[in-house]
C-alpha cells in the first residue's frame, strides 16, 4: 500500500473499489483504527486515532462491519445485539436496529440458522446498532444472492436519508455506481482513480461500449486500424474474447462498424451495446477485466 | 461486562457435551473410584506354591488363614502367574523356604508379610506384645475422602483453562475479537467477564460434586461451607487466569490444545489428586508444592477432612492467588486481540 490520499465528506457514500488483494480491507482497517499504518496519517471525523479513553470516545460515533466476522452460532439474533448494545454509551434499542434491517421475525433466532443475507444483515445491525455517525462496511454484499444484495442496499440508503455517513468497500462496479457519492478505484495498493462515478464514466470520453467477436476467431492488425479511424470511436480495445470499442455517437459509430465488417466479408458471432461503466473504466485503467482478478 | 458474562454462559450450556464434560464427567469418575476403593476390609491375596516336597501341606497351612488362597502350581505356570498379577507371590518349598515376589507391588508386600507370619506361627512363633486392630472406616480417612476434594480441584482446573481458553481461541479464529475491538468495549472487561461467567458455573460445580460425595458416600464437609466457598471462588479465578494466559497468543483450537494438555498434564500427576503426592522423591516436593493445584487440593482437604480455618491455610491461599493475579496481569498484557 502506498500513497493513498483519500477525503470523505460528511453525509456522503464513499465507495472503495477494485479486485480481490487490491488493499480495499487494509485501507478499511486502517481507517477504522484496527489496523497501524507504517506511515501517514488517519483523520476520523477530525481526530486521529489514539489509544485509550479517546479511540473508545471515538469508537462511540462509529459502526463497524468487517469482512471476515463469524458471530457466536449458539447465540440468538436479539442476543447478540443486546451484548453490542451493551458497548455503547447510546444506542438503539434491540427493537428498533432489528427493524432497521429487517429481522424482526428472527429476534429469537440462533445464528447458526440464518441463511447468509441474514447473517450478513445481523453483522450491519451490529454495526447500526451504536447510531453511529459513520458507517464502515467491508464488502458488505460479497457473495450474497440478488434479492439480499437489494435488502442491504435499502438498509444503507435508509442510513444515509437519515445523515449518515458511509464508507463501504466492494468489488461490484454496478453496486458502487448505484449507491455511492464519489468512489476511489484501487489496484495493487493504489489509488487508480478518484471521482463520482459520472465523472470517471465520462473520463472515457465516450458514453456507450460495443463489444463485438467474429466467427473466423482472430482480427487483423490493419482492421484494428481502420476502426480507430472511424467516426465516433475514441478507444479500441482487443482481448482474447473479441473487441471492444468506446464509442461516443452510437447512432454514427453502429451503422459504420456493420457497412465495414460487410464489406470485409466477416461474420459476426456476437455483438452487444451497452452504457459506459465502472466496469469498463476498471478495464481502461488496467487492461484487466475485474472478473478475472 | 454482564452481558458479556451472560452471552459465555448462554454459549456453554446449549453445548450440551461441554456440560457434560465438566459437571457429569468428574461426578462418573467419583462414582467408579468411589466404587473401586470401598473399604470393605483386606480383601484375600492370592499366593501360588510351587510344586514340590511337602507342596499340599504348604498350601494347606496357608489356606488356613482367612486371608490368603493357595494353590499349588508347576514352576511354569507360577512364573507366569507371577509375572501377570494373578498370584501375589510365589512360594517355594524347601530349606530355605524362598519368597518370590516383586517388591515394588503393594499387595506382594502385604502377602510376603502374611505368608511369613502363618508359617512362622505354624512352626511355633509366638506373639510378644498383644496388639488389637482398629480399622478406619469413619468418615474422613477413607479413600473417598481423600478423592473428592481432589476432583474438585481438578474440575475447577480442567472447567477454567477448557472452558476459557476454547471461548477465547475460537473467537480469535472467528474474527470475533477484532470485532469488538472495533467497538468501545474494554479490554479488560472483556477478559473479566470470563472470570465472572465463571463464578457462576463454579456454584453449580461444587454444589454438584460435594453434594454428590456427601448423598452416595457420605463424604462430609468438616470445616465451614464459607471456607469450601472461598477458597473454590480462588481457585477458579486463578485458573481462569491460567486460562487466558494459555490462551493469549494461539491462533488455532489445535495449537491451544496442546498447551492445556501441557499444562495440565503435570498437574494431574504431581499436585495430588488421585494419589498423595508425598510419594514423590522429597527433592521435588517443594516444586510439586508451588502448582496452583497442589495448593488448591490441600487447602480444601484441610477443609474438608481437617475442618481447618481459611486463617490457618495462609500458604496455599497466597500460592493460588499468586498464580491467578500473575497469569491475569501477563495475560492482559500480551494478548492477541486480532
Amino acid at each position: 500500500m502506498a500513497g493513498l490520499d483519500l477525503v470523505v465528506q460528511g453525509g456522503e457514500c464513499f465507495g472503495l473499489l477494485g479486485p480481490n488483494g487490491a488493499g480495499k480491507t487494509t485501507t478499511i482497517e486502517i481507517l477504522e483504527g484496527l489496523t497501524v499504518p507504517d506511515s501517514g496519517e488517519v483523520e476520523i471525523l477530525g481526530t486521529p486515532w489514539r489509544e485509550g479513553a479517546a479511540g473508545r470516545a471515538l469508537r462511540e460515533r462509529l459502526g463497524i462491519q468487517l469482512q471476515e466476522t463469524q458471530l457466536a452460532d449458539k447465540l440468538q439474533v436479539g442476543e447478540v445485539l443486546a451484548l453490542f448494545r451493551s458497548f455503547y454509551r447510546q444506542s438503539h434499542t434491540v427493537d428498533e436496529v432489528l427493524a432497521l434491517v429487517g429481522l424482526e421475525e428472527k429476534r429469537k433466532a440462533r445464528v447458526v440458522t440464518l441463511s447468509g443475507g441474514q447473517k450478513q444483515r445481523l453483522a450491519v445491525a451490529c454495526a447500526l446498532v451504536s447510531k453511529p455517525e459513520l458507517l464502515f462496511l467491508d464488502e458488505p454484499t460479497t457473495g450474497l444472492d440478488p434479492q439480499s444484495r437489494r435488502q442491504l442496499w435499502e438498509i444503507i440508503r435508509r442510513f444515509r436519508a437519515d445523515g449518515g455517513t458511509v464508507l463501504l468497500t466492494t468489488h461490484y462496479m454496478e453496486e458502487a455506481e448505484r449507491l455511492c457519492d464519489r468512489v476511489a478505484i484501487m489496484d495493487h495498493g493504489k489509488i487508480i482513480a478518484q471521482g463520482t462515478p459520472k465523472e470517471l464514466i465520462a473520463s472515457l470520453g465516450a458514453d456507450h461500449v460495443v463489444d463485438f467477436a467474429l466467427t473466423e476467431g482472430g482480427i487483423a492488425n490493419d482492421l484494428v486500424e481502420v476502426l480507430r479511424q472511424m467516426g465516433g470511436v475514441s478507444a479500441v480495445r482487443t482481448g482474447p474474447d473479441g473487441v471492444s470499442l468506446t464509442v461516443v455517437e452510437l447512432h454514427r459509430a453502429l451503422p459504420a462498424l456493420l457497412a465495414l465488417l460487410q464489406e470485409r466479408g466477416v461474420e459476426l458471432s456476437l455483438l452487444t451495446t451497452h452504457h459506459a461503466s465502472l466496469d469498463d473504466v476498471f478495464v481502461a485503467l488496467t487492461g484487466r477485466q475485474l472478473r478475472d482478478t | 461486562m454482564y452481558q458479556l458474562a451472560l452471552s459465555r454462559m448462554r454459549e456453554f450450556y446449549r453445548e450440551p457435551e461441554a456440560v457434560f464434560w465438566v459437571f457429569g464427567f468428574p461426578i462418573v469418575l467419583a462414582f467408579a473410584l468411589g466404587l473401586a476403593f470401598r473399604n470393605t476390609g483386606p480383601g484375600k491375596l492370592q499366593v501360588g506354591v510351587v510344586a514340590g516336597i511337602g507342596d499340599t501341606a504348604l498350601a494347606a497351612t496357608l489356606d488356613s488363614s482367612p486371608r490368603l488362597i493357595a494353590t499349588v502350581l508347576d514352576t511354569a505356570t507360577a512364573r507366569q502367574r507371577l509375572k501377570t498379577g494373578r498370584v501375589a507371590l510365589v512360594v517355594v518349598p524347601g530349606d530355605p523356604v524362598v519368597y518370590r515376589y516383586d517388591s515394588t507391588r503393594t499387595e506382594s508386600g502385604l502377602a510376603r508379610l502374611e505368608v511369613d507370619e502363618v508359617l512362622q506361627r505354624a512352626r511355633g512363633r509366638k506373639d510378644l506384645v498383644a496388639v488389637r486392630d482398629d480399622r478406619a472406616v469413619a468418615p474422613g480417612s477413607r479413600y473417598i475422602d481423600f478423592l473428592i476434594p481432589g476432583l474438585l480441584g481438578m474440575n475447577l482446573l480442567g472447567s477454567g483453562i477448557w472452558g476459557v481458553g476454547f471461548s477465547v481461541v475460537q473467537a480469535r479464529q472467528r474474527k470475533l475479537l477484532k470485532r469488538y475491538m472495533a467497538t468501545p468495549m474494554r479490554r479488560s472487561h472483556y477478559l473479566l467477564s470470563f472470570i465472572l461467567s465463571r463464578l457462576v458455573f463454579l456454584i453449580v460445580e461444587v454444589v454438584a460434586l460435594v453434594g454428590f460425595g456427601w448423598l452416595l458416600f457420605g463424604v462430609a464437609v468438616r470445616g465451614s461451607f464459607a471456607s469450601l466457598g472461598g477458597i473454590t471462588l480462588l481457585g477458579s479465578f486463578a485458573f481462569a487466569g491460567l486460562g487466558l494466559l494459555v490462551a493469549s497468543r494461539a491462533r488455532t483450537i489445535e495449537g491451544v490444545s496442546g498447551l492445556m494438555n501441557l499444562v495440565m498434564l503435570p498437574m494431574w500427576i504431581l499436585s495430588g489428586t488421585f494419589f498423595s503426592y508425598s510419594r514423590f522423591p522429597n527433592a521435588m516436593i517443594p516444586f510439586v508444592k508451588a502448582l496452583p493445584l497442589t495448593a488448591l487440593n490441600d487447602a480444601l482437604r484441610a477443609v474438608m477432612i481437617d475442618g481447618a480455618g481459611v486463617t490457618t491455610l495462609g500458604t496455599p491461599i497466597a500460592i493460588v492467588v499468586a498464580w491467578g493475579a500473575v497469569s491475569f496481569v501477563v495475560a492482559l498484557k500480551i494478548f492477541r486481540w486480532r
